[in-house]
């Protein structure tokens, strides 16, 4: 932190207070003069954005707790009690709701950001797996809160995702019946997903202020991806990038509160109207959106995997669905050592920036994917087996495309400097 | 600006996939149909609600609960609290214990929710051949494009298709999931008598009873819709400004 020579204050309070704890000093080092590319796009938004949905995420929550009860009989009736008698609790309920949708958003945008540009390479790795951290604590948190209205799709996805667990060898049985607090999803369950639910958030919280020390030690990548060499290259943080940060936040809290006031109920289940009930099973069980994908990847592994011409089960379907499931975000954490191409920016990098290009397109197809009925047909071609291409698809993409790319591809000249770059 | 449109598009793909996650069924799509709550302006009809209240209480109440609405709610559809309670003590709920410890019945209040027609989930289905009517105050929020489901299925009987077999308590529904419903047709013309000349048909009565259940399964619609046009002008106007802001200051940057 800045503890070395500070520059005086000219107000005395600023003055007595930075003197004693140079907390003025450090914002004005990190958030006031701290240079910052000049070529920044608006890409580079969706940090500050899913800073500010973590923030309401964490209010909104607070407030919603204040009413909610953490009981079988009572939680579908305390939502709904939020939603009729709370004053404004309708609001704060859908602000939460369609929060955690925009959250992801900003983070799939934050992330593809980070892809296209390279900002996971030498020296921002730590910076990167912090963030792929963070996605991984949002995911848990965003699937233990939609437990908590303890409707249908809730009590069923709950059951569906914790059984994956007991696929793993010897332990599974054992961390089920951990995570149920019993022999079925029940009120333990809900208990401990409440409990859960209300920590993991400050836990983001820390991952993100790591995030941002490691962020501000190597300092910001660019859409050049080239590092800024004279001052030319950079501007002061305040007012350039606060405000414009400001005006990229002002038009997404538009397009989120659009929802949140007309379409509050798109983006969930209507089954989740629907009190939980362990003797009905929905038709289709599906996650939230943001799982698709990886739901997708989960169930795409439908063939136990064994040795040839025996009976001998190594890896049963289940098993293998659930590797693939937690492995395609395992890949994340390595990433900055399967892509060691020296060019970051896709800019200059067109062969990486097809194949990344089909990545989206093939990541959005797996959503797809895993929104449908497991037996749904696309024609005469089962969908589950369009499901195992994509995902060989994502996996092939960091294991098989992105070393071979490192070594193979040549890329176009890089610009001589930030500023240059701007120029052409 | 060719980033800005490219996020806003990923966002679109983001979003435009989630309507497939719900599931289909075999039954043909809920045709639309004119409401007057739709829309950034939509308002409730109060008029409709109010026949659409008298639907309920006299036809769908026989079997089906309304169990999250109170009638002191009923203020929304236009009534008086006088008219209120006038239809409150209507009904009879069981209170108590009093000081003898003994439950005893008294007439609704206000403050009651709506009385449900059976005492519990088992003797609903023991008198529908094991079918469970639904609670009917979220039934528009639990159907995918739940009102023009709702007036679907009201009018949607007919004669079962051809080589389709019913068994004893079931009913063809061309809008039904599977073509089959357990309800028998509930609405037929005529069967409740409206006082203000509206016409006493199955299609207007299912109208008037989706606006209704709308209402209770969406109290706050209308002031959500009046909030959002102010937060989005706000908020529309603010970003204009924010986007003078920075372009004054990035001038001479570029």
């Amino acid at each position: 932190m800045a503890s070395g020579p500070r520059e005086k204050f000219d107000n005395p309070t600023i003055e007595w207070i930075d003197s004693r704890l140079p907390i003025f000093t450090m914002l004005n080092k990190e958030y006031g003069v701290f240079p910052t590319p000049k070529n920044f796009n608006y890409f580079w938004n969706f940090g500050a954005i899913a800073m500010f949905m973590l923030i309401t995420m964490i209010v909104s929550g607070i407030i919603l707790a204040m009413s909610y009860t953490a009981h079988v009989d009572y939680a579908f009736d305390s939502v709904e009690r939020i939603m009729r008698d709370v004053n404004s609790g309708w609001l704060i309920r859908y602000i939460h709701m369609n929060g955690a949708s925009f959250f992801f958003i900003a983070v799939f945008i934050h992330m593809f950001r980070s892809l296209y540009y390279g900002s996971y390479k030498q020296p921002r790795e730590i910076l990167w797996i912090l963030g792929v951290v963070i996605f991984l604590l949002m995911m848990a948190t965003a699937f233990m809160g939609y437990v908590l209205p303890w409707g249908q799709m809730s009590y069923w996805g709950a059951t569906v995702i914790t059984n994956l667990f007991s696929a793993i060898p010897f332990v599974g049985e054992s961390i089920v019946t951990l995570l149920w607090g019993g022999f079925s999803v029940d009120n333990p369950t809900l208990n401990r997903f409440f409990a859960l639910h209300y920590l993991m958030p400050f836990l983001i919280c820390a991952v993100v202020f790591l995030h941002v020390w490691a962020l501000h030690v190597t300092g910001s990548n660019n859409p050049a991806g080239i590092e800024p060499k004279t001052k030319k290259d950079t501007l002061p943080f305040h007012p350039y990038y606060t405000m414009k940060d400001t005006f990229g936040l002002l038009v997404f809290i538009t397009i989120y509160a659009f929802f949140v006031f007309y379409a509050p109920d798109y983006l969930g289940h209507p089954d989740n109207y629907i009190p939980a009930d362990p003797l009905v099973t929905p038709a289709h069980i599906v996650p939230e959106w943001y799982f698709l994908p990886f739901y997708a990847m989960l169930r795409a592994i439908t063939f136990d995997i064994g040795i040839p011409f025996t009976d001998i089960t190594i890896i049963s379907a289940k098993l293998g669905g659930v590797i693939t499931m937690f492995g395609s975000i395992a890949l994340l954490f390595v990433l900055p050592w399967l892509d060691t191409h020296p060019i970051r920016s896709a800019r200059y990098r067109p062969l990486f920036k097809t194949f990344l290009l089909i990545f989206v397109v093939n990541f959005v197809f797996l959503g797809y994917v895993g929104s449908q009925g497991a037996d749904a047909m696309v024609g005469p071609i089962p969908l589950s087996l369009l499901g195992l291409l994509a995902t060989g698809y994502y996996y092939g993409f960091f294991l098989a495309i992105l070393p071979w790319l490192s070594k193979f591809e040549k890329g176009r000249d890089l610009p001589p400097s930030i500023h240059e770059s701007v120029l052409d | 600006m060719k980033k800005t449109i490219l996020s806003l598009m990923a966002l679109g793909l983001i979003i435009g996939f989630a309507p497939s996650s719900f599931a289909a069924g075999d039954a043909p799509h809920a045709p639309h149909q004119h409401w007057h709550f739709d829309g950034i302006t939509g308002q409730f009809d109060k008029a409709a609600m109010q026949r659409g209240l008298k639907v309920y209480r006299e036809v769908c109440s026989a079997c089906h609960s309304l169990k999250r609405v109170a009638y002191r709610n009923l203020v929304d559809l236009g009534y008086t609290e006088d008219q209120v309670k006038n239809i409150a003590v209507e009904y009879t709920v069981t209170d108590g214990p009093n000081e003898d410890g003994e439950m005893f019945d008294r007439p609704a209040r206000p403050s009651d929710k709506f009385v449900s027609p059976y005492p519990n989930d088992k003797a609903a289905k023991a008198l529908n051949n094991g079918a469970l009517p639904p609670d009917l105050s979220l039934i528009t929020k639990a159907r995918h494009n739940g009102p023009n489901y709702l007036y679907a299925i009201l009018t949607g009987y007919g004669e079962p298709e051809h080589g389709v077999e019913l068994m004893e308590g079931q009913h063809w529904n061309k809008y039904m999931p599977g073509h089959v419903i357990a309800m028998a047709a509930p609405l037929s013309d005529g069967i409740v008598a409206y006082e203000d000349g509206t016409p006493e048909t199955v299609s207007q009565y299912s109208k008037d009873v989706t606006n209704f259940l709308v209402w209770a399964a969406d109290p706050y619609l209308e002031t959500r819709k009046r909030t959002g046009i102010a937060v989005l002008i706000f908020l529309i106007v603010f970003s204009g400004v924010m986007y003078g802001v920075k372009k004054k200051i990035w001038k001479d940057i570029h």
